[in-house]
């Protein structure tokens, strides 16, 4: 956690909105491109609604980062809910357990650069993104 | 923030302002359908011109609208649909099938009367 860190809480759908907002604003901010820019808010709004739908609540924690002299962006989704059991199902296209929306984790990974998760059954998920500036 | 819903002729007109959360959404397509039948409006017209994301909740609700309106019997058409945010959809395999599009609010009723004086 370092002190350029934005937090946001995702406890109501009107934090999912907060959440995007601040990282178009960032995006904007380290001058990404207005593309890069919807992106970034269109993964945040999808890693937070997977938070509420699975979880009921979560963190989402946006950080500008600097990799082999890039200028990053880096978004971790961290939820204390039930986890995911088969990660490797939850990445395949079509798979939902929440009963409405599938394509939340393998569009996410299709948008950004890299992608990391974490799970344990139990204790909550991580996951943790990142877009680089073109 | 709600949606404000215009009634133009046998049309409605919904502008989405940026930033809509799920429950104005929802708000949207429960209006939009009892405004459809009150008016006995013949078409639908929602502008997202200003939506800065169209995710997979959103995009669900807009296929959702769309239904529920054909049920009705009459048409939906979403214009608007910025460049950059398309690009977002495809990525993440979002679709808007079986639902028309127009590149703006001009098109969309061009669209719409082009249609409906074949009818008549």
């Amino acid at each position: 956690m370092s002190a350029g860190d934005i937090r946001v809480a995702i406890n109501s759908d009107q934090d999912i909105v907060l959440a995007r907002q601040k990282g178009r604003s960032l995006a904007i901010e380290l001058r990404f491109s207005a593309v890069d820019a919807t992106l970034i808010a269109t993964t945040i709004s999808e890693l937070a609604r997977n938070i509420l739908a699975y979880a009921r609540k979560g963190e989402i924690t946006l950080r500008p980062v600097v990799g082999s002299g890039r200028q990053g962006i880096q978004i971790v989704a961290t939820d204390a809910g039930p986890g995911i059991s088969d990660i490797s199902q939850a990445l395949r296209d079509g798979f939902s357990t929440s009963g409405s929306l599938g394509l939340g984790l393998p569009g996410v990974r299709r948008l950004m650069d890299e992608f990391e998760i974490t799970s344990r059954p139990g204790h909550g998920t991580k996951v943790a993104v990142k877009k680089w500036r073109q | 923030m709600e949606v404000p819903i215009l009634k133009q002729g046998d049309f409605l007109i919904a502008t989405f302002q940026a930033a809509l959360s799920d429950a104005d959404l929802e708000n949207l397509r429960r209006g939009l359908v009892l405004q459809v039948v009150k008016f006995r409006s013949r078409a639908v017209i929602v502008d997202v011109t200003a939506m800065d994301v169209m995710d997979s909740f959103a995009s669900r609700t807009l296929r959702e609208i769309a239904h529920m309106i054909r049920l009705r019997g009459a048409e939906t058409v979403i214009v608007g649909i910025q460049p950059e945010v398309a690009f977002a959809m495809v990525q993440l395999g979002l679709t808007l099938e079986g639902v028309a599009t127009a590149l703006d609010l001009e098109e969309g009723l061009a669209y719409l009367i082009e249609k409906f004086k074949n009818i008549e």
